[in-house]
């Protein structure tokens, strides 16, 4: 079993309390950084420690942090980017469900080295129960006096708050979020100003991912150099992965940065192989806007090589033969999986989430998504399946947001690795099963 | 000043200038169409990625070119950057490919709408787009509405550039005009169809790139470019009063705000200069309103040699394009003295 750093104690019963917590070493990191560090040590550990964001794009957190523009009598905000909407994504709420008080002790942490006095935690609307949980333990948090004014007696005051969003995928990109934040349609904005000049009410503001937040915790209790030990190369630390699919064991497991994907797939104590002895046919890695990969290529990479789970070796090979670490949302199918079928539902997923703002996005989505509902109706031809790879590649790298790339990765890869299914389909269309299922879900939205 | 070279041409520009408004100041075939992107309003523009454009170099600093195609009205420049537009190829391309996209859900009802003629809409896919639309599907649809007694929503036509949206944030003092939905289905629309009502809503319609707000006082009187625009003024005590008017015969059938090569409008115009002063007596003439020549309402008809073979030249190469081989039209087929 590798080390475990965030969910050391997720099963302890009661770990979800002030009293549990605080017995199993809880705001430690809190104590160490107000009494004996400075600000600026703190983000000298967490750049030393090799962090990198755990929300997807995996931007260096140390870097992130020496970005923040520090004018005089400019508040600073912390954001913690708790809507996680990708589809198989799912870590986020299990540490915030299991263990709230280790994402309150990161946000103070974080807060102190970044001088913020006020930081929010934006949850997704779906997250309504959790939201409650992590009420609980800010409250916890002031009455134990690790919130609030002049925390521990060190001068420092700070006050957390919990957000409840609506429900929205595009308010988990950062600038969208920040919007919603203040009130308004959850629209990403147009970059530059990046949020470290000018974020949430326009001062200068770091957005970070949950488990990024949690993940300064182990380092500033052990420093950065232990935490960097663990993991290869630029791929430090470790990482919550959100195992589901076909496979035996689905659930969240911390891995080790740097264990090989057939260990992580077929051994024990991880996923625990295919579900029903069936062999694997293709995984999505990170969530599903990372490209899909058929099973020889996220075992081995183009040129032979063992993939380990890391940022550098997923992405070998670019798109072309690679996929990215993503969120951590690993999506695993087995031979009877129908590519097409999956493809259609991560297209209507976009579709519905596209915000509307730009019109790559907007119109591109929604046609995309028709056309499989064409190809899975049985009407589809060659010329379809080209038409979708133009459509992509028209989306791609000309919207706003990085949602139009999410939206045109899944399509551009699935076709890539999995064209023969699309060709079959479109040729015999009594090969299509259980149409009628997607009908269903094509009447609900 | 940062020095910027645009299509092989240089240009010195004030810092903060963005790409787009370095390439007006070159001016020519090199400026990118911009759809959404309007100099008199803050914060607009980067939502229709028509003016996208290819940075080759970054600046002196940091000449690495930028790894995907920006938005010009977006971008401010850099010293030292170079920027292709019309020269690359690829970047033409992917151009075709939004407008492609925006005239996905456009319902292309071009010979009933009043904004034919002076659509940017229908300019941008002359220029820039492909000759056949690849979608099939149906196109999004929604109720016309009334914004207003003067003003005509019809929401089929948006292609969501939110100009609107910015002119009653900006111009007018109580919001109560904005996007609802999301997605395909965001809408243009004042909550539960409220009446925006204020002096200088009517400039809604001059800003809209499309037919999607239509002057109701103008609807279906006439064809642009039977019309004849006139530049006129008179004292108007809430705005500049200094507008276009436009002729049919002896008739005043609008009055609209000047615009300028960029269809720009030059100074904002109140309701009452737009919808209720329709006589002639109320206006002082100045003289023919300045149009570009290449436009519809330039020629105002087309029974001049040149434009009849002007058109037919088009006709063809549309055709030409369509069918992938020359097509031989009827000769005399669209000549009006072949009786």
């Amino acid at each position: 079993m590798g080390k475990k750093l965030l969910l050391k104690h997720d099963n302890i019963p009661g770990i979800n309390t002030y009293e549990v917590y605080r017995q199993r070493g809880g705001y430690a990191s809190v104590e160490k950084a107000l009494k004996t560090m400075t600000p600026e040590v703190i983000v000298e550990e967490v750049k030393k420690s090799g962090l990198r964001g755990r929300g997807g794009a995996g931007f260096p957190t140390g870097m992130k942090w020496s970005f923040l523009a520090k004018p005089p009598g400019v508040p600073r905000y912390l954001v913690c980017n708790a809507d996680e909407s990708e589809p198989g994504t799912f870590k986020d709420r299990y540490l915030m469900e299991k263990i709230p008080h280790l994402l309150i002790e990161g946000m103070i942490t974080s807060s102190f080295a970044l001088g913020a006095n006020t930081s929010y935690i934006y949850i997704r609307g779906e997250y309504f129960y959790v939201a409650r949980v992590l009420e609980k333990a800010i409250e916890e948090a002031y009455a134990n006096g690790w919130l609030g004014e002049n925390i521990l007696g060190t001068g420092f005051s700070h006050h957390c708050y919990v957000q409840v969003g609506a429900g929205a995928y595009i308010c988990g990109e950062e600038t969208a979020l920040l919007e919603s934040l203040e009130g308004k349609r959850g629209n990403p904005r147009i970059k530059p100003p990046f949020p470290a000049v000018a974020g949430l009410w326009g001062c200068p503001t770091v957005v970070n991912n949950v488990e990024t937040i949690a993940a300064v915790v182990p380092i500033v209790n052990d420093g950065g150099d232990e935490y960097a030990k663990i993991g290869i190369g630029k791929s430090t630390g470790t990482k919550l992965i959100s195992a589901s699919g076909h496979i035996n064991k689905p659930g969240v497991y911390e891995i080790e940065l740097g264990i090989p994907v057939e260990e992580f797939i077929y051994s024990e104590q991880y996923c625990g192989g295919i579900r029903n002895g069936k062999k694997m046919k293709a995984v999505v890695a990170g969530g599903s806007s990372v490209p899909i990969l058929p099973a020889d290529l996220i075992l081995k990479t183009a040129k032979g090589e063992p993939r380990l789970m890391t940022y550098e070796s997923l992405g070998d090979g670019g798109f072309q033969t690679g996929t990215m670490l993503g969120s951590g949302g690993f999506i695993v199918m087995d031979e009877d999986t129908s590519i097409v079928k999956n493809l259609y539902t991560f297209a209507r997923f976009y579709h519905h989430e596209s915000c509307g703002q730009c019109s790559p996005c907007r119109e591109g989505t929604g046609w995309m998504e028709k056309i499989l509902h064409k190809i899975l109706d049985g009407h589809g031809t060659v010329a379809d399946v080209d038409l979708l790879w133009d459509i992509q590649s028209n989306i791609e790298g000309k919207t706003i947001c990085p949602l139009g790339e999410a939206a045109a990765w899944p399509v551009a890869a699935a076709i890539r690795h999995f064209r023969a299914e699309f060709e079959e389909y479109v040729k015999n269309p009594k090969s299509i099963k259980d149409v009628k299922h997607y009908y269903r879900l094509r009447e609900k939205v | 000043m940062a020095k910027v070279t645009i299509d092989g041409k240089t240009i010195e520009v004030p810092d903060g200038t963005t790409i787009l408004n370095a390439a007006r100041m070159i001016g020519g075939e090199i400026v990118p169409p911009a759809m959404c992107y309007y100099s008199k309003l803050k914060t607009s523009g980067g939502y229709c990625r028509t003016c996208i454009v290819k940075v080759t170099k970054g600046s002196e600093k940091d000449p690495r070119p930028m790894p995907k195609p920006v938005a010009s009205c977006r971008t401010t420049v850099m010293d030292g950057m170079e920027v292709q537009n019309i020269t690359s190829p690829d970047l033409l391309e992917a151009r075709a490919g939004v407008v492609e996209f925006l005239l996905v859900n456009h319902p292309l009802d071009c010979p009933v709408c009043d904004q034919a003629g002076e659509c940017h809409l229908q300019d941008l896919g002359y220029e820039n787009g492909k000759v056949k639309t690849r979608y099939e599907f149906k196109r999004r649809t929604f109720e016309m509405i009334d914004i207003g007694d003067k003003i005509k929503l019809h929401m089929n036509r948006c292609i969501l550039c939110y100009r609107c949206v910015k002119v009653s944030d900006q111009l007018t003092p109580y919001r109560v005009h904005g996007v609802l939905n999301r997605g395909e289905q965001a809408e243009i629309s004042t909550y539960i169809k409220n009446v925006i009502d204020n002096e200088f809503s009517g400039n809604v319609i001059d800003v809209c790139p499309v037919g999607a707000l239509t002057d109701k006082t103008f609807r279906f009187k006439s064809r642009v470019w039977f019309t004849k625009p006139v530049d006129a003024h008179r004292d108007c005590p809430t705005c500049s009063g200094k507008v276009r008017i436009w002729f049919k015969g002896a008739d005043v059938l609008r009055v609209t705000a000047r615009k300028d090569e960029y269809g720009e409008v030059v100074e904002w115009i109140c309701n009452n200069c737009r919808f209720d002063k329709k006589q002639v007596s109320d206006w002082t003439i100045e003289g023919p309103a300045h149009i570009s020549k290449h436009s519809v309402i330039s020629a105002n008809h087309y029974e001049t040699p040149f434009a009849l073979s002007a058109l037919k030249a088009d006709v063809k190469k549309q055709q030409k394009k369509l069918e992938g081989k020359k097509v031989e039209l009827g000769e005399g087929a669209l000549n009006p003295n072949n009786k």
